[in-house]
């Protein structure tokens, strides 16, 4: 594994990066990087021919005697190596797509989720037989290294496409169909997908955050996820709850475990762990989450959310509340 | 009433000056405006058409520096969500619709008559026709974008994005409705320069001796026949459900969003190789000239540029890998899209082949021959790369895609457009284009071109997906992006230096002369410009290069009238003289009928009702068009 | 320096106007034939596309009534009747039979719209309602426009006959590739025929 990713490394070096195919952390993207590798030696090969031919027409000393029928019987090995250059390409993606389909063989059965997109951000639900066990989130993607993932995914309203270059390549989210994609992360690490189908305006910044980490601490993430958001405790906290279920933000938002069960907007439950906000749009911190609320309109025109006019104490208290949520 | 056997024609008792001065009495545009706007003549319509579609270029090129400006720097706030989508929307639209697909067919009208021995196009008023509405679709979509209703979704348009929920107001219908402007134009022009090929080639210059530039124009305008139909239904699909409530494209009423693409890459792929085959055609004129022999293996040139024509219409799907199609069905596309690879191969060798066994002269017209090599072969390289269905998942809509398809569209067409200009220049104003400045134009060119888009390569894998009006900072995108804007300027600044040197040439350029270049083929035999009836007697070939095989006086055919338009027809496969056909005279009709198709057009974007009250005069501006002229009967037929 | 010349042949004893393929004319109607040809065969492949989503076809209606569209198709193919006989006769360069013929074909397109009026009154649903019903509007649509456009281009033609134009060379071989494009037509209808009132009886 680490011999392939050096193969693929040397043409491409430097190349790491939350949200790169060059740097492979799950196993269908190392396959495809192998397969970039190669394509890019043949071809390179090819095209050196191509200048090594093209240099020696410009450079080479005018003689009498034409060569006119060496020529004919070197077009005609072009051909054949022409030939037999896309059939081994040819061959060899046939044989990466047979790899890619298997990738997820003889391992445990598969992390199953859904993914539902819209304009402009992700709505994610872990699937389970048992109701109690089925997790929505919005954004951000948990998973387990070394376990298989299976996504059902679904549009909205306009077409979308799924994609995690550390992990897989895309799929298109497209309303009227389902489609779905499988990944298999082998590196823990926190990566970073992107809509990757112009879906309108703030097509930009339609991201999400993948966290693979350890089986344990999914696990741990996972308990912690499904129970429901905590009570408030002081009367201020208290206070900031009630402001929050009693005016807009209940209609379109919702947070397990309490009244607000909106669905128009993304669940909020457990924000103030997320990385990012607004899908992939900002770090996640007081600061940006307050000035999210404030003004949305101006951070990602275009976006659902509606710029509400709060007072001051307004603001603080629904950013106190929601940072409560983690 | 006048025998026919009275009427004057060119031959033995009228040639030299005389003959030339009846023949300019009947092919002449006087100067007046009404004149210039009925005028039929080929060269006139080809020149007009050459320098709009040069014009939209620049305009593309100019939005194209504002999508890089705003792009050279992370989170730049230079330039607003909307206003981005609607310029990469309207860069795209400009640079496909409006720029390369004309430019091609410009060129063609004007150089293939010439190149063919004839005196006009097969239907001189379907041409003058295409360029007014060609012209109109044009003005309509910029002046759109220019009061903030321009296409927002991009140059494919996807449903449901583009449909009536999605897109509000009428930027898309806009949109849709350019398509059929230029596509009722493109259109036109490809059934002229069809029956033009077949039947109006010089006696003697079978089929298989056509110049490469003809087989190529033959080749992309069949293609424009069986490719731009899928287009206009598609787009005519879209209008209709956001105008009078189809449900084509409507996933909850049946409706598919994939129809639409399937509709739009059917004629989208054949499109962009409507756009690369006439710069094909291009490498192979000037290949041919600058090496001072024939292109090598003249049948497997043709074969190539037929194979590629119909391979083509193969690929589409190969635009909808990421869609969630069966995978079985995927593996013919990928095979196919790579199969078109060995045709492009085979071309490649043969030019160098020719380089190789001839003389090479390396002025600019073959230097942007070598950029062209260079470039589109790399272009030609990644598309192998995307055309296997897993490699394509990762860099499919990212700036992968954007690099390659600018490597195969600017290398494989603007390049040897920019060589066709300079090569063709002297025939088309009498003077020929500053050379040393031309060279220069090619190395700014190509080093502007390769820092702009190389790194784009790799920004995509390193995961920057396109059409994004800005990016985060810290993703390892933000050097290659300034790197690619800075090139983009020099790009630009090499075009800026193609355009003063047009200018400057125009007045000072060194008188040319018939035949500058000691080219073979027969647009070099009449003099820069050429007279409006391109040759006073109609040429004979006996060869492949006509004026390389007859060192001497060319051998011609005389017997046509010189009081009447008249041309000759001749034989599909061998040329052989079959009739004299009447070319239409200058008619205002076309102009008018454009007029009022533009109003059909753009009044259907608002109401269903103007197809039917806007094809009223519009049929009449047709039957008016098609009506003979009133008067004594001729004694031969005359088209007025 | 331009080149000097030598006679080779000479054009004038050529004939100025020809049928078929030695006409341009007839090769501005081949292209046009093919332009609208694929369209229609893109529309056709459109309505299989969309069948082939659909579990019940037509969806949410009766298919159009049966016998409008069997008329429209039995007068169509007796139009052919005088159809043949006009290029016969344009070719031969009547100009009396092909006045005639103008007109009675002229008097079938008549016909053909006003049946065509009775076939969409009775499509049995609304372009509006779902897709079925959109791209069967569209084929009909399609069809007609062209009918109508061939019925325009023959009464024009038909009158242009009358004149003292109609005895140029080149009238009569307008006049049989208007008979050409009349073919195209009612063999267009043939296949949009069977499809659009066949298909859902079919399935």
């Amino acid at each position: 594994m680490r011999r392939r990713a050096a193969l693929t490394a040397l043409p491409l070096g430097g190349c790491a990066g939350i949200q790169s195919a060059a740097d492979g952390a799950g196993r269908h993207a190392a396959i495809v990087g192998d397969l970039f590798t190669l394509f890019l030696w043949i071809t390179g090969f090819f095209f050196l021919l191509v200048l090594l031919f093209l240099g020696w027409a410009i450079l080479r000393r005018r003689s009498d005697g034409t060569a006119e029928r060496g020529m004919a019987v070197t077009l005609a090995g072009w051909a054949g190596l022409i030939t037999l250059g896309l059939f081994a390409l040819t061959i060899a993606s046939f044989f990466t797509d047979r790899w890619l389909a298997a990738a997820s063989a003889g391992r445990e059965p598969p992390l199953r989720l859904k993914v539902t997109a819209q304009q402009w951000w992700w709505q994610i639900e872990y699937l389970d037989p048992l109701p109690a066990n089925r997790l929505r989130t919005a954004n951000v993607i948990h998973l387990p290294a070394g376990r298989p993932v299976e996504i059902s995914l679904a549009a909205e309203d306009v077409i979308h496409s799924f994609w995690v270059p550390n992990l897989a390549g895309k799929q298109d989210l497209i309303p009227g169909r389902t489609t779905d994609i499988q990944l298999l992360p082998t590196r823990v690490g926190r990566f970073r997908g992107q809509c990757a189908e112009f879906c309108g305006l703030q097509h930009a910044h339609m991201a999400l955050d993948i966290i693979v980490e350890p089986a344990k601490d999914f696990a741990a993430w996972r308990t912690k996820a499904l129970a429901p958001a905590p009570a408030p405790q002081t009367p201020q906290q208290k206070a900031d709850y009630a402001y929050f279920m009693t005016h807009q933000c209940a209609s379109c938002h919702a947070i397990s475990g309490t009244p607000a069960q909106g669905t128009i907007g993304p669940d909020l439950t457990g924000v103030a762990g997320r990385l990012s906000l607004a899908a992939g749009t900002l770090p996640n911190n007081r600061a940006m989450l307050q000035g999210w609320i404030a003004n949305p309109q101006t951070i990602k025109p275009g976006s659902r959310m509606p710029t509400i006019k709060m007072s001051g104490a307004e603001l603080e208290a629904v950013t106190a509340y929601l940072e409560t949520l983690s | 009433m006048t025998a026919a056997a009275d009427l004057p024609r060119d031959g033995a008792e009228l040639r030299g000056e005389a003959l030339h001065a009846r023949l300019s009495r009947t092919w002449d545009t006087p100067g007046d405006l009404y004149a210039r706007l009925a005028t039929v003549d080929h060269k006139i319509v080809g020149q007009r058409y050459i320098v709009t579609a040069f014009a939209f270029l620049l305009l593309g090129g100019v939005l194209a520096l504002i999508m890089r400006t705003q792009l050279a720097t992370p989170d730049s706030g230079l330039i607003s969500a909307d206003r981005y989508n609607q310029i990469f929307s309207m860069h795209g639209t400009t640079m496909m619709f409006l720029f390369a697909v004309p430019m091609g067919e410009a060129m063609a009208i004007y150089l293939i008559p010439l190149m063919l021995g004839t005196r006009n196009i097969s239907f001189p008023r379907l041409n003058a026709f295409s360029y007014w509405v060609y012209l109109a679709g044009g003005i309509m979509i910029w002046v759109a974008f220019l009061l903030n209703v321009g296409p927002e979704t991009g140059w494919f348009s996807y449903v449901p994005l583009a449909g009536p929920e999605y897109s509000a107001g009428k930027r898309t219908d806009f949109w849709a409705q350019m398509i059929t402007f230029t596509e009722v134009s493109a259109l036109a022009t490809s059934v002229s320069l069809i029956a033009s090929i077949l039947k109006q080639r010089a006696p003697g210059m079978a089929i298989g001796r056509m110049p490469l530039f003809a087989w190529a124009m033959l080749v992309t305008s069949l293609m424009v026949v069986f490719a731009m139909p899928a287009v206009m239904l598609a787009s005519s699909f879209l209008i209709a459900d956001r105008l009078v409530g189809t449900q084509f494209y409507n996933p909850t009423e049946g409706g598919d969003a994939l129809l639409w693409q399937h509709l739009f890459w059917f004629f989208g792929h054949p499109e962009v190789y409507i756009i690369f085959i006439p710069g094909l055609g291009f490498v192979s004129q000037i290949t041919e000239t600058f090496c001072r022999r024939p292109v090598f293996a003249y049948p497997v040139m043709v074969l190539a540029m037929v194979s590629i024509g119909l391979l083509a219409f193969g690929l589409w799907v190969h635009h909808m890998f990421a869609t969630g199609l069966p995978r079985v069905g995927y593996s013919f596309y990928t095979a196919a899209s790579m199969m078109i690879a060995l045709p492009s191969g085979l071309q490649i060798f043969c030019w160098i082949a020719t380089m190789w066994l001839g003389r090479p002269r390396f002025d600019a017209p073959l230097l942007w021959v070598l950029a062209f090599i260079v470039t589109f072969v790399m272009g030609g390289l990644t598309g192998v790369m995307v055309a296997s269905v897993p490699l394509d998942l990762q860099l499919h809509d990212t700036y992968f895609i954007v690099a390659h398809f600018h490597y195969v569209l600017i290398g494989g067409m603007v390049f040897p457009l920019l060589g066709a200009i300079t090569y063709w220049f002297p025939k088309i104003t009498g003077r020929l284009m500053h050379e040393p400045l031309g060279k220069a134009t090619v190395a700014l060119g190509f080093v502007g071109f390769h820092t702009a888009f190389f790194p784009m390569h790799v920004t995509g894998i390193l995961g920057m997906p396109r059409r994004v009006y800005t990016y985060p900072a810290g993703m390892g995108w933000d050097t290659l992006n300034l790197v690619s804007s800075i090139g983009a300027f020099l790009f630009a600044a090499a075009i800026l230096l193609f355009v003063l040197n047009i200018l400057w040439s125009l007045r000072r350029g060194r008188p040319a002369g018939p035949d500058p270049w000691a080219a073979p083929t027969l647009e070099w035999a009449t003099s820069s410009p050429p007279a409006p009836y391109n040759f006073p007697h109609i040429p004979v070939v006996t060869g492949h290069a006509p004026l390389w095989d007859e060192p001497g006086d060319l051998p011609v055919m005389t017997g046509l009238r010189v009081d009447d338009r008249e041309l000759l027809l001749t034989t599909v496969m061998d040329a052989d003289p079959e009739g004299r056909e009447a070319s239409a005279l200058p008619s205002i009709w076309p102009l008018i009928a454009a007029i009022a198709t533009t109003i059909l057009f753009i009044g259907s974007i608002f109401t269903p009702w103007a197809v039917v009250w806007g094809a009223i005069p519009a049929a009449a501006a047709l039957i008016a068009w098609f009506w003979p002229k009133s008067g004594d009967v001729p004694p031969e037929p005359v088209i007025e | 320096m331009m080149r000097g010349w030598r006679f080779t042949g000479d054009a004038a004893p050529l004939p100025t106007h020809a049928f078929g393929t030695a006409s341009l004319t007839w090769w501005g109607v081949v292209g046009f034939m093919l332009i609208e040809g694929t369209g229609f065969a893109l529309a056709i492949a459109s309505y299989f596309f969309l069948m082939a989503q659909e579990k019940q076809w037509p969806s949410g209606a009766l298919p159009p009534d049966l016998l409008w569209g069997t008329i429209a198709t039995v007068v169509m193919l007796l139009s052919e009747l005088p159809n043949i006989w006009l290029k016969r006769m344009a070719e031969a360069e009547r100009i009396g039979p092909v006045r005639a013929g103008l007109v009675i074909v002229a008097l079938f397109g008549v016909a053909l719209l006003v049946i065509r009026g009775f076939e969409f009154a009775h499509l049995n649903i609304g372009w509006d309602r779902n897709a079925y019903a959109s791209i069967l509007w569209a084929l009909l649509l399609l069809h007609t426009v062209h009918l109508l456009t061939d019925f325009v281009d023959t009464v024009v033609l038909a009158a242009l006959m009358f004149t003292p134009h109609g005895l140029e060379g080149r009238r009569f071989v307008d006049t049989s590739e208007n008979a050409l494009y009349w073919h195209f037509v009612v063999l267009s209808w043939l296949v949009i025929y069977a499809i659009i009132y066949w298909v859902p009886r079919l399935g």
